[in-house]
């Protein structure tokens, strides 16, 4: 449960994981943690305690590249424990998650897959920083680091495959936050979910060189 | 990855027969012991989402544990640490996961699983 007396005394900022074991030539092959990751952070700081009363079982990341949000979500609901799974297309970004876990004593399972797995059991919450980068459709599709950052017409094309099936992935209670930019057109992204009967809510916003970023919130409508 | 994942995963090859994409096989297994924190609320909010069936035939096929034949009903906090030992702290690092359906084969390899399909499998 909620923690009460850690919300009346913040904010005190929950450390950012130990990502000293990755070095300068890991991040050839994986993304390493930027603007949007840590304005990620930050917000799911500032939403714990909606994320705790949903009571949590089940946490998966999709793309979870150096494992960074993974781990960090695990640490700050902490002692609360949840099971986080985490995908990611790239083998070296599986490699990172795991590694990044054990530094930083958090158990994560990395499993390779395109976007989501197919589980028995729902996911109470979905993370998910996509490649939300307009480039040319022909560099979506990678299985590098590319697939990072490379979203296609709009910075849309992956977003738009993994809408679809959030409904059916998702708890009951669960809840959605992915990171997304003006370019992505967030306004469309709401009618789209609306269409599945889902809720949004911009929860944080930022901008950071030439990207205005946003973290959005997506919930079942009551 | 953990048996408590094993026991979530089915195949998703589009052609895989209906009813038949749970569980996966697991063969040539090779396991290692996680040192896990034991945490009796999570265990005991873990069970409902647990095929039972699943992870005690799974357990039983591996050689880690004999789990009960149903899950208990009011868990000990024995049976919260047997349930502990066998989904939260024994890990499959190498193996290949077999689905008796449509026979797709799901490597892992340094724990990891490899869940990608082909073009045409989507």
């Amino acid at each position: 449960m909620a923690q009460t007396n850690a919300a009346a005394s913040e904010p005190t900022q929950h450390p950012t994981p130990d990502l000293s074991h990755l070095k300068h030539v890991d991040y050839r092959n994986i993304y390493e943690p930027a603007e949007d990751t840590f304005l990620f952070l930050d917000t799911l700081q500032k939403e714990r305690e909606y994320i705790n009363n949903l009571d949590p079982v089940i946490c998966l990341e999709i793309g979870s590249g150096s494992g960074c949000v993974s781990v960090f979500l695990a640490s700050l609901l902490a002692p609360y424990h949840a099971l986080f799974l985490t995908t990611d297309i790239n083998p070296a970004a599986n490699r990172a998650t795991l590694q990044t876990a054990t530094a930083n004593r958090i158990a994560i399972d990395a499993l390779r897959a395109d976007l989501l797995p197919a589980l028995r059991s729902r996911i109470d919450a979905l993370l998910f920083n996509p490649p939300y980068v307009p480039t040319p459709s022909a560099e979506v599709g990678s299985h590098s680091i590319v697939a990072a950052w490379a979203g296609g017409i709009d910075g849309r094309e992956v977003i738009d495959r993994l809408l679809p099936l959030v409904s059916d992935a998702l708890s009951e209670r669960g809840v959605f936050y992915m990171v997304v930019v003006n370019e992505n057109r967030p306004e469309e992204l709401r009618e789209v979910m609306n269409g599945f009967a889902f809720d949004m809510e911009v929860v944080m916003g930022k901008r950071a060189g030439n990207e205005r970023l946003k973290i959005l919130r997506l919930s079942r409508m009551l | 990855m953990r048996l408590i994942t094993h026991n979530m995963l089915q195949c998703h090859v589009k052609a895989c027969p209906p009813g038949q994409s749970y569980p996966l096989q697991i063969r040539n297994a090779e396991l290692e012991a996680l040192d896990a924190e034991f945490n009796a609320d999570f265990v005991r909010r873990l069970i409902p989402k647990l095929d039972w069936k699943v992870l005690r035939s799974t357990a039983f096929e591996l050689g880690v544990a004999q789990l009960p034949e149903e899950c208990p009903a009011e868990p000990t906090e024995d049976d919260l640490q047997m349930i502990h030992k066998v989904a939260l702290q024994t890990r499959v690092k190498e193996a290949e996961m077999v689905c008796s359906g449509c026979g797709h084969v799901y490597p892992i390899k340094d724990g990891v699983p490899n869940m990608l399909l082909q073009d045409h499998e989507i």
